[in-house]
């Protein structure tokens, strides 16, 4: 079923409720317009004279017009007796008369009027004139704006009618539109009728607007045809821009994916200097934790579903957290000043990691649903919006400056920083450097669990996750520079943003190799990435 | 035997003891296995049937590739995460000349096109495919196709003097990059199935006993030439610039070497050798597919060599071996399922207590003991953190 004609059955069936309502209130309107003529027209059950009842009742403006033309639309408009009557069929058979609604008291029997094809195009006509006439004004615009995608000649009378008793600005624009929209492919009016339609529909500006000036007839006036193309080229451009806006858009979403899978690598990698390939286990982990807490939730406490991340992201960050400072201790402390041995040692622990978590949740893809307010999208402009990316991206944001802060303002920030720069001197200055290393270590892992949480929305939950962006994380890390926590930021969204602007001419697959060449030629250029810490540290 | 004292100062011997134990253990496996396999009945307890021959030949090509990582990562401190891309090329090339073999005997008997061109509807053969059907050239191919990558990154990288992680993690992204490309349908190179289904080799049966051994006994003289080799470049004077470029390359620049120009060359000769071992890896197998690409093929070379012993060549080959050995043995039974907590667990205990490997521990007790007993040795070659 097309979007329009959901969208014509559903103004039918609101205009019958709306019709049910308001019968009591408006009955003396309907007696003042007559729609009599109609419903005797209707009872000869020839289709030519059902058309021409539904065109009459359409212009009517009777609100018991939209119940008839309904009742017709569902088969449950008959007529019977003598002299004959139409009659509405009510719940339980019971017959209805069809202005005032109520019960008639002696039925007598009754057959179905006759519909076919043509006719279901003019109940479809009729319903939405009708819709232009509907008391909600909501009702009144998006029947206005359906008339206008359809186009159809034999709605201008009704359309007219409507415009003229219209108040509303909004729905008056609307029905201005769809006007236009009419008139721009109608036979037989002027140049300067067109061209007021043309500029009328020229500055809606979208998709549609282009479909309807592409359509303007050969035999139209030249200056029409110009004031189309001028129309059509301007609207292209804005399109363009538009498009350019959403690739942008796209690219900073991907970007704040990067940043989330990178910042907690940016801690434990650009900070410590360990390798450490078991990043993207954390992500995982994250992640897994997530499909815990749901579950919990599914089984006990099924109001809490949508609260289920805001609790998730805590619980994700200690119980990775935790993980990451028994890594440390175990591990990690005895490798400290051979960064690539700490490679291979924490290769090893992600395999551990992964095949853990394959034993525990079996190789399947789990399933993490999204809490309510994550769903669905808006518009600005243009540009389609969906609150789970833009969630993500003020998620990233929040994260990274809450980690700033953290190393800027707090006490183990100041003293991670002491320690990386420093590791004697710190030591002699009574910092417990063992400690600071098991806490930094645990922090960068704690964050790349709470960026599990949120990439378990827009990836699949499986042991593999966090291998697919291990690669990635460490490209950003890497290009942005070692070390420096806005070099991370800018290098993901420059990476994201450069992935998306590439996509549309080099298709997916080939933007990302476009861009790992960039990246590894921009290394040659800048060995210590985008922003290098300077000093005389770096060689050491 | 202890090593020959040349002039004044005392250079190491080519072999060296552990050298010429290990030339005699690859002679020995070399000759004894075809023996076993031909000349030994089946339902004998020592029959070596072919499939453990192929096996066999498998884990010599992965020791030549683990040699390669050996000779940068041991002699020259370039930890190469994408020594593996090297490797897949070779087997490429090698896979593109048995892939034009087939000729008419594919499925949609094409005489020129490969099943997969016909299967995507390609009418003529691109031109990166011409030449392949004679053997000379596309042995060509085995060794300029890593060697000119390998070439043209390092030439890049060493001149813009990166170094340590930063290296690591671009030739990470270098080897992932090319599996992305190989996964491509439209490359040209059977995208996700690969190049399959071969037929014969120079005109043998590359089913046949006669072919695989044959295959085995080139593996292992590949690898026997490839580690003679590598013990000649590391001591030579040029080797002596590698360790010394490993262990403080500044100094060395300061003393007037361009070390970038060492650096290339190692760099080129490993990723030949490791196309080597790639083109007589394919053939054994009987495949190759854009996931020997994949960055973790990589890291689980440079598992092998630490295992082994990083620097110790030999050690790396050994490594290569036990850890493949144990690989087969792990995955096939009802271990399975750990088998990747082993290997983990392997890592991690490698890293922990076993850092210079188990060859490279095994020089340190004999150095111990020959210091103990005063005895003048072979001069240790393990290496030192070059970080």
């Amino acid at each position: 079923m097309t979007s329009r004609a959901r969208l014509s059955r559903l103004a039918r069936v609101l205009c019958a409720a709306l019709a049910l309502l308001f019968a009591a209130a408006l009955i003396e309107r309907v007696e003042a317009q007559d729609i009599s003529a109609p419903l005797a027209q209707l009872t000869t059950n020839k289709y030519d004279d059902t058309e021409a009842a539904l065109g009459a009742l359409a212009l009517s403006g009777s609100s018991a017009a939209a119940g008839i033309v309904s009742a017709l639309a569902d088969g449950k408009l008959v007529f019977g007796g003598t002299p004959p009557r139409v009659f509405i069929e009510g719940a339980g058979g019971a017959l209805l008369d069809p202005l005032t609604m109520q019960a008639v008291a002696d039925a007598p029997a009754v057959k179905p009027v006759r519909v076919n094809n043509r006719i279901r195009r003019a109940i479809d006509a009729a319903s939405g004139a009708l819709s232009l006439v509907s008391p909600d004004a909501a009702k009144r615009r998006e029947a206005a704006l359906a008339v206008g995608r359809s186009r159809d000649e034999a709605a201008l009378p009704a359309l007219d009618a409507a415009l003229a008793k219209e108040t509303d600005l909004k729905v008056k624009s609307a029905m201005n539109l769809a006007r236009a929209s009419i008139l721009i492919g109608k036979e037989g009016i002027t140049p300067a009728e067109r061209i007021a339609a043309v500029d009328l529909v020229g500055a809606e500006g979208n998709q549609d607007a282009l479909a309807i000036l592409r359509s303007v007839p050969e035999s139209a006036a030249p200056e029409v045809k110009q004031a189309a193309a001028a129309a059509i080229e301007s609207i292209e451009r804005n399109l363009a821009m538009w498009g350019m806006a959403q690739n942008l858009w796209y690219g900073l979403s991907l970007g704040s994916v990067l940043l989330l899978a990178a910042i907690g690598l940016a801690i434990t990698f650009g900070v410590m200097g360990v390798i450490n390939m078991a990043h993207g286990e954390m992500v995982m982990l994250g992640a897994y934790t997530t499909f815990v807490v749901q579950e919990v939730i599914r089984t006990s406490y099924p109001g809490l579903f949508d609260a289920s991340l805001l609790i998730a992201i805590p619980l994700a960050f200690v119980f990775t957290g935790l993980i990451g400072v028994l890594i440390e201790r175990t591990v990690i402390r005895f490798l400290y000043g051979r960064a690539l041995e700490t490679l291979l040692a924490t290769w090893g622990i992600s395999l551990i990691l992964q095949q853990a978590i394959r034993t525990i949740f079996g190789p399947t893809n789990r399933e993490v649903g999204a809490p309510s307010w994550m769903s669905g999208t808006f518009d600005v402009g243009h540009l389609a919006i969906t609150y789970g990316r833009l969630w993500i991206i003020i998620f990233a944001l929040m994260v990274f400056f809450a980690l700033l802060a953290t190393l800027r303002l707090t006490r183990i920030g100041l003293e991670m920083r002491a320690v990386t720069q420093n590791r004697r001197m710190a030591a002699s200055m009574g910092i417990r450097t063992n400690w600071v290393d098991a806490m930094t270590f645990g922090l960068g892992s704690g964050i790349a669990g709470m960026a599990g949480v949120a990439l378990s929305q827009i990836d699949n939950v499986s042991p593999n996750l966090g291998q697919s962006y291990i690669i990635d994380s460490f490209l950003v890390v890497v290009f942005g520079g070692v070390g420096n926590l806005w070099g991370t930021l800018v290098g993901a969204m420059t990476l994201g943003v450069a992935n998306k602007l590439l996509e549309p001419y080099a298709g997916a697959v080939l933007g990302k190799i476009a861009l790992l060449v960039i990246v590894i030629l921009f290394i040659q250029k800048r060995p210590r990435g985008l922003f290098a810490l300077k000093g005389r540290s770096i060689e050491a | 035997m202890s090593a020959p004292v040349t002039n004044m100062t005392r250079q190491p011997a080519l072999l060296g003891t552990s050298g010429l134990i290990f030339l005699a253990v690859l002679i020995a496996v070399s000759v004894l296995v075809p023996v076993l396999n031909l000349a030994v009945a089946p339902d004998s307890a020592v029959h070596v049937p072919t499939y453990v021959v192929s096996l066999l030949g498998k884990y010599l090509t992965y020791a030549l590739l683990a040699l390669s990582v050996d000779l940068i990562w041991g002699y020259v401190g370039i930890l190469s995460l994408g020594q593996g891309a090297f490797f897949a090329l070779g087997g490429y090339a090698m896979g593109m000349y048995l892939m034009r073999q087939i000729g008419t005997r594919g499925v949609y008997g094409d005489p020129v096109l490969p099943d997969f061109m016909v299967f995507l509807n390609w009418k003529e053969l691109p031109w990166f495919w011409y030449g392949f059907d004679m053997f000379p050239f596309a042995a060509l191919m085995v060794l300029l196709a890593p060697g000119i990558l390998a070439l043209v990154f390092g030439w890049f990288a060493f001149r813009s003097r990166v170094t340590g992680v930063y290296l690591s993690i671009i030739t990470q992204a270098m080897t992932f990059a090319l599996l992305l490309a190989f996964f491509r349908n439209d490359m040209g190179f059977g995208g996700n199935n690969g190049l399959t289904d071969f037929k014969d080799i120079l005109g043998f049966n590359i089913q046949a006993d006669g072919t695989r051994l044959v295959l085995f006994v080139l593996s292992a003289l590949a690898l026997g030439l490839g580690y003679v080799l590598c013990r000649f470049l590391v001591r030579s004077h040029f080797g002596k610039v590698l360790v010394a470029i490993r262990d403080a390359e500044t100094r060395v620049r300061f003393t007037g070497y361009r070390a970038e120009n060492y650096k290339l060359v190692a760099f080129v000769v490993s990723a030949m050798l490791a196309g080597v071992a790639g083109a007589l890896y394919v053939p054994q197998v009987g495949i190759i597919n854009p996931s020997e690409f994949s960055p973790a093929n990589s890291i689980e070379i440079i598992v092998w060599v630490a295992v082994g012993g990083r620097g110790t060549l030999v050690g790396a080959a050994l490594g290569a071996v036990l850890v493949n050995y144990a690989k087969t043995y792990f995955t096939s039974g009802m271990l399975a399922p750990y088998w990747l907590f082993m290997l983990g667990g392997l890592f991690v205990a490698v890293t922990l207590f076993l850092p210079k490997g188990i060859v490279g521990t095994f020089y340190e007790w004999r150095e111990k003991r020959r210091q103990h007993d005063d005895i003048p040795g072979e001069p240790l070659a393990s290496p030192r953190p070059a970080e």
